[in-house]
């Protein structure tokens, strides 16, 4: 009797066991992190680290965090609420910046730069000058362009490609929307470019220290649209009939099977959203980076993707939370590891989420 | 083979390379070889059983046994928690209380493939039928460890003989139950194009392919014609003669009253009553709990 | 098999349906290098490639359609598993005084070193991704061919994986180790049989055709690399034409179901999922490590390459291992190696010489009327278009014909003939 009853209860010990360990792991991590602040060195924890490298680290990773994090609601909501895996979605970020960057350009450089390397983005960007204090019209301007040009593109796929298959499975979307990343991908690498280009000025961004960190004017940036932007949708969700309902529909997928297939004006409404911060993220992250290719979105979309599983897909605050914990994680596991390792950790932790807590920290939709 | 307490403590391996079941040598037919089944004891007890979806209580603490040999009836209005019972007996959901035995043996919180490896196999409310698959494909993945599903066997030139055998022998128990219950005109269509009714005939069919003790079977009449309804009722009649046991879960009143000789009601989770239709038909609470619901 | 005729039939029809493919191929580049004026020795390179191409996507095809096609297994890591595969064998064959080093073990242990590496992989991704539903299997195999990538990529381990730059000390194919004494260099003294055949290759030979010796290798190993595919695709046939085939369907189909038939999916699949991670391997080291290639570097494993896979199956059509073929060979020829070469030709013909390099410049003068400018810039960027091209027949073929050109046959998954009634026949021929 006893053997095969155990069978389940083995099952749910090994998981408990899983936790057990990786929360030790985590742990054993954050011991040996304070050791090496305090320069103590026993046997495999300890070493030398500055105060100041970690919160560095801590300060970039927050800025790429709060980058992802915006880029993941737009996911989570997509994903929850036409129930498929957007893997466009990072082309989308992409696209932003590049439209968002060549308005930015035409108005910081008119006059004095060939109009044509000003719209494809290709001007020295030590000409053009560009920075939120030097030209913080065109920056802001740009931000603006880059929201709404993501915002036509989002709707306009969404008429092309999924409204005529929004009674097909996931797994056809998903397919679709690799299609639709390539579109965009090389579209942006036919228009503008495969080269890397820098496109902010460095020596125009100004910069100060606080706590050891190097802070400059494009991080503060960041903070502060992101914070904006956060307060918007938290606004937009709990108080408005649309967003409520977008809330309630992402939250709980037997809702949405219960309701039946959401309203066209509320798939909208997810692209808008979803898409507008897509193209807000892509922007943002030339301002955390300085530079762009026409690559950048599609290999940040994997961390968003990791971020979105880690906060449960279809929360909107735990994307939020998801993004910060992968942006965070990918630049403090360089403590321990190598710098190309940053990432590959990122996705160990996205793992690590599937493996035994695939609703995620915000216990989202239900995955096995 | 239904010996109480039967193989309880012997761990039905579900491995793919176990020693032949399906014997060709001694091996008849799967419905020759229920005819000489001599059903007694209580192959299937559950007790205190009971599921908990986030605070909502599907179950609370239902037991009931079902003998050997009979064709019992599981009702209740929508919601007295028959299909989880059903979900929790077949391993689809794992109880929050109580314990299901399946011969004697504890089965309670196995997997559904564990349940079914054990003889106790049922159909769905919804019926599952393979759609892209043949109905000569579904209803010939359903025999239990067949030797050609190692791929090592089945690529080996050596071995893929016998794998072809038994294949061929397979076949025929196969077409014989299609005809059995008159499916054969159709076995080459793909099982996405039956209609409601056949969907149900393949489910079951396919069902006993896999050689069960006992089938529960989930509203096996919903959207069924009348006239494939008379006939399903048949063989579930034929079959029981033969010494298949059924638990057999329907929430039309009449039909449960006329065929099932022993009859279980549910009721918010629990079970109301039990026994024969007579007893059901006076007992007091029963009428009071279909006050009101659609009875027939 | 005891399928008899139309079994028969049906592998009459598959062998036509490739045979018609390869000589739409051979057809297409014999006209294309006539009108690039390739010399003979060129043509035949170039149809050589393009058997080439054929033959390695049709591996990786087969082994994706076994995880996607036959178990609803949705794998988007190919790239990563293929990598494993060639690093591994690489690893295992290449010399031990090489930089980066290798065990300097034949090739077969290579090559089954790569496979069984590939699987293990396979089952360490699989054992949590499979419980998943299949979207999250996606993104973690897609996650996990990354790390992959990046590992191979890292400088942490480039002493023995070589980084970025990748191994550059591929150990000789089998074929040059068959022809030449000394197989690493293509100039010294050939065995006997390799003298014969370079003899015979070169001067007398087919008629008026002669071809050097790197021609008559890397034709060589690459009739050994179709050699492998044919192998391959019967191995797989066989496989799914079985109990075990029925299996995998019917877990692509509903789990549920068959679970509740006594099956133990899970392990169906973990053991699915190793097979074809195992093939996937194969794959990689056919592809990366066989003929043409010097070295076997990261960056030629992006998810790109997965899903240049997915399209060639999703064409053939999902479920068929001979539409998997067929969309490898189509998409390969077609879609890959083709449009460049159009692309050369155009720019040839219409005589555009000095293109707009960006496409502002290309756009100005069709203001004027003046198109030969936009249309030299996008010749220019055929790689880009291609991808383009791609992304909208992806989409076109998931909307409108989502089976492709072969899934939408029946194609039975048992070991005999099920259509024979006890009645008609009784059973008695067994196979072979």
């Amino acid at each position: 009797m006893g053997a095969s009853a155990t069978t389940a209860r083995g099952r749910e010990l090994l998981a408990r066991l899983g936790v057990a360990v990786t929360l030790g792991g985590a742990v054993l991590l954050l011991i040996d992190l304070l050791a090496q602040l305090a320069r103590v060195d026993l046997w495999i924890i300890g070493g030398e680290l500055a105060f100041s490298q970690l919160m560095n680290y801590l300060w970039t990773g927050l800025t790429l965090g709060l980058i992802i994090g915006l880029a993941g609601v737009g996911l989570s909501l997509t994903y929850s609420i036409l129930n498929f895996a957007n893997f466009a979605h990072g082309d989308y970020l992409t696209l932003g910046a590049f439209s968002g960057w060549s308005v930015a350009y035409v108005i910081a450089g008119l006059g004095t730069i060939d109009l044509a390397s000003l719209i494809l983005v290709d001007a020295p960007s030590s000409n053009v000058g560009a920075s939120v204090t030097n030209t913080p019209v065109a920056v802001v301007v740009g931000l603006v362009v880059a929201i709404v040009v993501t915002v036509a593109l989002g709707l306009a796929l969404d008429r092309a490609v999924y409204k005529p298959m929004r009674n097909s499975e996931g797994i056809s979307l998903l397919i679709a929307s690799i299609g639709v990343a390539f579109i965009l991908r090389y579209l942006a690498a036919l228009i503008f470019g495969t080269g890397r280009r820098g496109i902010t000025a460095p020596s125009e961004i100004p910069s100060m220290t606080v706590l050891g960190v190097q802070v400059n004017a494009h991080q503060l940036t960041i903070l502060v649209v992101a914070l904006v932007a956060m307060m918007a949708i938290h606004l937009l969700l709990q108080r408005t009939k649309i967003g409520k309902a977008m809330r309630a529909m992402a939250d709980n997928r037997d809702l949405a099977r219960i309701t039946g297939i959401p309203t066209e004006r509320m798939i909208t409404a997810t692209w808008v959203l979803g898409s507008g911060l897509a193209g807000a993220s892509g922007y943002m992250l030339v301002l955390a980076r300085g530079t762009l290719g026409f690559n950048d979105g599609y290999l940040l979309l994997l961390l968003i993707f990791a971020a979105v599983i880690l906060g449960g897909i279809g929360s909107v605050y735990g994307a939020i939370v998801g993004g910060l914990l992968i942006g965070i994680t990918s630049r403090v596991a360089l403590v321990w590891v190598p710098g190309e390792f940053g990432r590959p950790v990122a996705f160990g932790l996205m793992i690590l989420f599937l493996l035994f807590r695939p609703s995620g920290l915000f216990g989202g939709v239900e995955t096995a | 083979m239904s010996d109480e307490p039967g193989p309880a403590t012997t761990n039905i391996p579900d491995d793919v390379e176990t020693p032949d079941e399906l014997d060709p040598e001694s091996h008849d037919s799967a419905v020759e070889e229920a005819a000489k089944r001599t059903p007694r004891g209580i192959p299937l007890r559950v007790d205190g059983l009971r599921k908990e979806f986030g605070g909502i209580t599907a179950v609370d603490g239902a037991s009931f046994q079902v003998e050997a040999g009979s064709l019992t009836g599981l009702i209740g209005p929508n919601g007295a928690g028959k299909s989880t019972t059903f979900n929790c007996i077949t391993g689809v959901h794992t109880p929050t209380a109580g314990q299901v035995q399946f011969n004697g043996e504890n089965i309670t919180g196995l997997e559904p493939h564990e349940v079914a490896n054990r003889g106790l196999v049922r159909t769905f409310q919804i019926a599952r039928e393979l759609e892209e698959m043949t109905v000569l494909e579904n209803m010939m993945l359903a025999p239990k460890h067949q030797r050609g599903e190692s791929v090592v066997r089945s690529v080996t030139p050596g071995l893929r003989r016998d794998v072809v055998s038994q294949e061929e022998e397979l076949r025929e128990e196969v077409w014989e139950m299609l005809e059995f219950f008159e499916l054969d005109h159709i076995a080459e269509v793909e099982a996405g194009t039956l209609s409601g009714g056949q969907r149900k005939l393949l489910e079951m069919a396919r069902a006993l392919m896999t050689d069960p003790e006992m089938v529960l079977l989930d509203e096996p009449l919903a959207g069924v014609n009348p006239t494939l309804e008379e006939k399903l009722l048949e063989r579930i009649h034929e079959l029981r003669e033969d010494g298949y046991t059924f638990l057999f879960v329907e929430h039309d009143m009449d039909i449960i009253m006329e065929h099932c000789e022993h009859i279980i009601v549910m009721h918010q989770g629990k079970v109301l009553a039990e026994g024969g239709a007579d007893d059901i038909r006076n007992n007091e609470a029963v009428v009071e709990a279909y006050l009101g619901e659609d009875v027939s | 098999m005891s399928t008899d005729t139309e079994g028969r039939s049906r592998l009459v029809t598959d062998a036509g349906y490739i045979a018609g493919a390869m000589l739409l191929l051979y057809v297409v580049f014999l006209i294309l290098g006539t009108l690039q004026g390739y010399p003979v020795a060129g043509i035949i390179s170039s149809l050589q490639r393009v058997t080439f191409l054929v033959a390695v996507y049709g591996l990786a095809v087969l082994a994706l359609n076994l995880h996607w096609g036959y178990a609803g297994l949705f794998n988007i890591g190919v790239a990563g598993f293929m990598a494993v595969g060639v690093y591994t064998s690489v690893m295992l064959t290449a010399p031990v005084g090489a930089s980066p080093p290798g065990l300097g073990l034949p090739l077969p242990v290579g090559i089954l070193g790569g496979m069984l590496a590939a699987a293990l992989v396979g089952l360490i991704a699989g054992l949590p991704a499979l419980r998943l539903r299949s979207d999250y299997l996606a993104i973690m195999t897609v996650a996990v061919s990354e790390i992959i990538r990046f590992t191979y990529n890292s400088n942490t381990f480039s002493q023995f994986t070589g980084g970025a730059s990748g191994f550059d000390s591929i150990p000789p194919g089998p074929i040059r180790q068959l022809l030449l004494q000394d197989a690493s260099s293509i100039i010294s003294e050939p065995t006997p049989l390799g003298a014969a055949i370079f003899q015979f290759m070169e001067f007398s030979g087919i008629g008026w055709i002669s071809l050097g010796r790197p021609d008559t290798i890397n034709i060589l190993s690459t009739l050994l690399i179709v050699v492998v595919l044919v192998l391959v695709y019967a191995f797989l046939v066989r496989a799914v034409n079985s109990p075990y085939g029925r299996v995998l369907k019917s877990i692509r189909e509903d789990e549920v179901a068959a679970q509740s038939l006594g099956k133990n999916t899970s392990r169906f699949k973990l053991k699915t999922f190793m097979l074809g991670c195992a093939l996937m391997g194969l794959a990689g080291i056919m592809w990366f490590g066989a003929i043409g290639q010097s070295s076997v570097y990261p960056n030629a494993f992006r998810p790109e390459i997965t899903f240049y896979i997915f399209i060639a199956l999703i064409i053939g059509g999902a479920g068929s291992n001979t539409g998997s073929v067929l969309g490898g060979a189509l998409f390969a020829g077609l879609l890959f190696e083709a449009p460049p070469r159009v692309a050369t030709i155009l720019t040839d013909a219409l005589g555009v010489t000095n293109a707009p390099d960006t496409i502002i410049g290309a756009l100005g003068p069709i203001a004027s009327g003046q198109l030969t400018p936009m249309l030299g810039f996008l010749l220019d960027n055929m790689s880009q278009l291609r991808f383009i091209f791609v992304g909208v027949l992806l989409i076109y073929l998931i909307q409108r014909r989502p089976e492709g050109l072969l899934g939408h046959r029946s194609e039975i998954a048992a070991a005999t003939d099920l259509s024979v009634r006890p009645s008609q026949s009784k059973g008695g021929e067994t196979d072979e």
